[in-house]
């Protein structure tokens, strides 16, 4: 599909490329030994490292520097074995050593590649550009004083990684996609909470438009988007923008601009914008960073698996649709779920009760998968209950909704409420005896060609069972009886 | 309290052992010594009451036979080094009463070896200068005169560290070495100065100049001190990154160890103009002695030496514009209030800089700016390259250079430059040895016609401190440097 | 390449360093005689020459994973020319 927009004078080609800024999950930071941890008293995950003390030294973290590789390795990225920090110079508040150490010549991973999976279904794969470590700034707040601003440095030196896509998304729906791809994988590999709201994955989105097939547009840089929602805004916003200043003849300035959550739109970006010139060079308090293959062959190792990985099984080996795989996948702990449900059972008809009756019943009850009353097993025993006749599928969401309100076995609740389906021929014949007498005069009427009937015929029946008898049975004894 | 004073350190550890005199009485001595020079500037902060303190516990660790390597030795600390509870500014108004929490790795190497803290010694603002002109707290003075007894400096950038060992205001001194900021003074002032291989000692806890660069080193008034001081400074640190392993050799074994058998190589670009005669007929006389102690002289060529300077006043700065980013009002040090952040900054750092300095992070900031990059930095690492590999070519011949170690002797305080490369021209034959990352100790051999000290240098392989302290050891004793300057402690009686 | 007073004035601004109009130009020579002098690099061949930025043979040597430092709000703030409640105090910052 084609994601084309439509201006006053013609069709736009929306082109998005993103930078991901992900907190590398970590107890220390990435150069000193103070917790990464969120939540402490201002400045009190402080070292004298991250103060910026004269004299002071970084000295890197071993684990954080495995994370960047198990996460390269997760976007089947190129690692390389060797690669340099760099210190990029600026002045600001929050930053105390008056320049953040980073990696701009030789990152730590290499190309690689994300997959996203579209509401219909259909993949497009996104090229990973680069993933290098760097350091995360403080924080400063400006509401605490009229003409103060207050500093925190406790984020300061927290490890970040910021993994830069290639402009290969063409709407705000792709790159949403991407960047909750990119939160599920990172999940998975355990690098990275994913925590927008505590914003431990921000994204900075470049926008730029162009006429179909023409060369790229300028772009403009959103900073710090910490959420799925506003990265689509902010998007959609700068999409408009754009178009409407090009089509009013108007060019568009590269710059920075800042996302107002409130309004839903962007400005440009005041501070730090004048005389842009970080004057990158070598770190020499550090020295190249380097790993053998036989560290990234180990860490490669002991991986776990995969979204995509885990989704074509579903689909090759269990026959699910692309879009079910997908949403079973998304999270490590739903696709474990479904592992365990759906193990010895028909995997389709569990991928559908999780997906409809589990999911939609978690979501009536404001509960997360871990909190759900029905285990795994449980679901398993009631996808069974079906399969093998034991009770219908309409009874089924009966028993379901008790397990969700009690959390018993689905064979003690159709015990206790003796929902076991009748498939005893002789006692169904009864009960169409007694149904056919009462109701002569439709008998008649359907042997009279009134065939029509026989639903209403079935219908009473199964009422006269309370819903209990075997369907298929009903229907063929019933036309037996009628036809015979 | 003279021959106390007189006393090497070596001497006054075997005295100190011996019980003949104390710690304190030792310490008493020195902080009378630091009283009647204090004329030369010399010291920026005196801590007697904590100099007593350690002296007195020295006292006791030695009467129960557990006396360190420095036990009992005065030691001043160039105030590039932070001191935990010791103002430590690094001599510039911008760190004014900045006081460290914590103390440097080499500091505390030398207090854990017994060493008793007398104060913080003079420097140029961050080490950048040759002069000790540039220091906030006005020039140090060398305590050698010539003929006309005008004050003359004492070299920089660890001038105020020079001038008290020369002086005998402290028995060793702590300094550091970004482009001869040891050996330059310790020659200007004759007494022995030792830059390290770059990461023998930690640079944690010293103020950052060019951390590519920064190596600190020893002062002391004999090469055999020397060595024993060094011994007590190196060491691993896991805290500085680019701190080395490499075990450090049999340093004291060393200085009496001699050259017999040893190649030593003579680098025939170390010349220049305006270089004074005297110090080229000292270097032949140095290549002499070593001769006739068994060395086997060799002519060498290091033919990118002339480019070193300019390449270092690249780099140096560019990493200075860089580590003096830090100084911003925010953490620690002065600020000059003003009612938005950059304005605070851009008055804080204009009123706390030197003038020296500012020149410096201008032209760094300049070296690294968008367009210059190439043009400037990174022409200037490829240059440090080839002047690595020259080095590199002789050391698979040669087992250590000698050469002069300065073009001249120490000049007037306050000798009017309008051109400030001329200032940078003292630190000609000492920079290669730091971008190349290699030892150099400076000794002092002689005396010009006008009576002031002159040092050789000599340079080794990285990691063999040993060979420089033989060579040390030898010209040493050959040039019997015994005369003393006019205004040293103890000088009058 | 020499500079000139637009130069220093942009040099001066992203060194943070307040430069009065009168010292432009001054500065601006002497920053001129300095690179004059280090333009004598020039001669110098370099090409195919790996620029060198660090002269210690080993690799970076890495931490272990630890929390071992911070929690030292005193020893953090201890300098600091203002400070109020845990925070260091600045001219209010706009973004
Ligand atoms: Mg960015
Ligand atoms: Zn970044």
């Amino acid at each position: 599909m084609t994601n084309l927009v439509q201006g006053r004078t013609g069709e736009w080609e929306v082109v998005i490329g993103l930078e991901v800024h992900a907190q590398v999950s970590s107890q220390a930071k990435l150069f000193s030994g103070a917790s990464a941890s969120f939540g402490a008293g201002p400045n009190e995950h402080v070292s004298l490292v991250d103060a910026a003390m004269p004299g002071m030294l970084p000295v890197i973290n071993r684990e954080c520097v495995y994370q960047a590789i198990r996460t390269g390795l997760g976007l089947k990225a190129k690692i390389n074995l060797v690669s340099i920090f760099d210190r990029k110079n600026y002045f600001y508040a929050d930053l105390p050593q008056g320049y953040q150490i980073s990696q701009f010549k030789d990152p730590i991973v290499g190309e690689g590649m994300l997959r996203i999976v579209l509401a219909d279904g259909t993949t497009r794969d996104i090229g990973i550009e680069r993933l290098h470590l760097e350091q995360d700034a403080g924080k400063s707040m400006h509401d605490q004083h009229p003409s103060k601003s207050y500093i925190d440095l406790n984020r300061t030196g927290v490890a970040l990684m910021e993994i830069v896509s290639r402009p290969d998304m063409r709407s705000s729906a792709e790159a949403a996609a991407y960047v909750r791809k990119l939160r599920s994988i990172l999940r998975y590999l355990g690098t990275c909470d994913g925590n927008m709201e505590e914003g431990s994955l921000r994204a900075d989105v470049n926008v730029s438009v162009r006429r179909p097939g023409a060369p790229f547009g300028t772009r403009t840089e959103t900073k710090n988007l910490n959420s799925l929602r506003f990265i689509q805004m902010a998007i959609d916003y700068e999409v408009a923008r754009q178009i409407e200043i090009l089509e009013d003849g108007g060019s568009i300035d590269q710059e920075t601009r800042l996302f107002d959550t409130n309004t839903g739109t962007t400005r440009t970006m005041r501070s730090k914008e004048d005389a842009h010139d970080y004057r990158y060079f070598p770190d020499p308090d550090l020295l190249p960073l380097m790993v053998s293959q036989d560290e990234v062959d180990k860490l490669a190792a002991a991986l776990p698996e995969l979204p995509d990985q885990i989704r074509d099984r579903l689909i090759d080996d269990y026959g699910l649709s692309p879009y079910d795989a997908a949403v079973i996948t998304e999270e490590r702990a739903t696709a474990l779920y479904y592992e365990a449900a759906s193990a010895g059972q028909d995997r389709k008809l569990v991928a559908n009760w999780m997906t409809v009756e589990l999911f939609g019943a978690l979501n009536k009850g404001g509960k997360s998968l871990g909190q759900s009353p029905v285990t795994p097993e449980n679901l398993a025993a009631l996808v069974g209950l079906i399969s093998d006749g034991t009770i219908s599928g309409r009874i089924a969401k009966d028993v379901f909704a008790d397990m969700f309100e009690t959390g018993k076995a689905p064979d003690v609740i159709v015990a206790e409420k003796g929902l076991k389906q009748v498939s005893d021929s002789g006692a169904i014949e009864t009960l169409i005896d007694d149904v056919m007498n009462a109701n002569a005069d439709k008998v008649a009427e359907y042997r009279g060609g009134k065939d029509k009937l026989f639903g209403f015929f079935v219908g009473q029946v199964m009422k006269a069972s309370g819903g209990q008898a075997n369907p298929g049975m009903v229907n063929d004894i019933l036309r037996q009886k009628l036809d015979g | 309290m003279s021959d106390l004073l007189s006393l090497s350190a070596v001497e006054a550890r075997a005295a100190l052992d011996n019980k003949d005199i104390s710690a304190v009485e030792l310490t008493t001595a020195y902080l009378a010594a630091a009283d009647e020079t204090a004329s030369l500037n010399n010291y920026v902060a005196r801590t007697a009451d904590q100099a007593l303190t350690m002296a007195a516990e020295s006292d006791k660790r030695i009467a129960d036979g557990t006396a360190g390597l420095l036990e009992g030795v005065p030691i001043g600390v160039k105030d590039l080094f932070c001191t935990k509870g010791v103002a430590s500014t690094a001599c510039s108004r911008i760190l004014d009463g900045f006081v460290p929490r914590y103390e440097s790795t080499v500091t505390a190497n030398l207090w854990a070896a017994g060493g008793v803290m007398l104060g913080k010694l003079n420097c140029d603002e961050f080490a950048m200068g040759s002069a000790n002109e540039t220091s906030a707290f006005g020039a140090a003075i060398n305590p050698w005169q010539g003929p006309d007894k005008l004050d003359l400096v004492p070299g920089g950038s660890s001038g105020g560290s020079a001038s008290a060992v020369a002086a005998r205001s402290a028995l060793m001194a702590t300094g550091t070495d970004t482009g001869g900021s040891i050996r330059q003074p310790a020659a200007f002032c004759g007494v022995v100065g030792l830059k390290p291989t770059y990461g023998r000692c930690s640079r944690w806890g010293i103020v950052a100049f060019a951390s590519s660069l920064d190596q600190a080193g020893p002062f002391t008034r004999t090469v055999a001190d020397n060595a024993l001081m060094m011994t007590a400074m190196a060491s691993h640190d896991p805290k500085d990154s680019t701190s080395s392993a490499v075990p450090l050799q049999d340093l004291a074994a060393a200085v009496t160890a001699g050259v017999k058998g040893m190649k030593i190589g003579v680098p025939k670009e170390y010349v220049m103009d305006g270089m004074d005669s005297e110090v080229t007929a000292l270097w032949q006389q140095g290549q002499a002695w070593l001769q006739a102690a068994g060395a086997e002289l060799v002519e060498v060529s290091l033919p990118h030496t002339k480019y070193a300077l300019p390449a270092y006043y690249i780099i140096a700065p560019a990493e200075a514009s860089s580590n003096l980013a830090r100084y911003d009002g925010v953490r620690y040090g002065s600020r000059v209030e003003a009612d938005s952040l950059d304005g605070m900054y851009e008055a804080t750092r204009a009123a706390g800089f030197g003038d020296e300095v500012q020149r410096r992070i201008m032209i760094g900031t300049y070296v690294l700016s968008a367009g210059y990059y190439d043009a400037y930095y990174l022409k200037a690492q490829k240059v440090r390259r080839l002047i690595k590999n020259d080095f590199d070519s002789v050391f698979e011949t040669v087992d250590a250079l000698i050469t002069p170690a300065t073009p001249t002797a120490a000049f007037p305080v306050g000798r009017k430059i309008d051109d400030p490369v001329t200032n940078f021209l003292n630190d000609v034959f000492t920079v290669p040895a730091n971008l190349a990352g290699l030892p150099g100790m400076s000794v002092p051999a002689g005396l010009t016609k006008d009576g002031l000290p002159l040092g050789l240098q000599i340079v080794g392989k990285a990691f063999d401190e040993a060979s420089l302290y033989r060579v040390g050891g030898v010209i040493e004793a050959a040039a019997n440097f015994t005369t003393t300057p006019a205004r040293m402690a103890g000088g009058a009686s | 390449m020499s500079v000139d007073k637009t130069t220093v004035a942009k040099i001066a601004r992203l060194a943070r360093i307040a430069v009065p109009d009168e010292r432009q130009g001054p500065l601006a020579d002497e920053l001129n005689a300095i690179l004059d002098w280090i333009a004598e690099l020039d001669e110098v061949k370099t090409d195919h020459v790996e620029p060198l930025a660090s002269v210690t043979g080993h690799a970076l040597p890495m931490r272990d994973d630890v929390v071992n430092d911070g929690g030292c709000v005193d020893d953090v703030l201890a300098n600091a020319p203002e400070s109020a409640s845990g925070f260091f105090v600045v001219p209010k910052v706009v973004e």
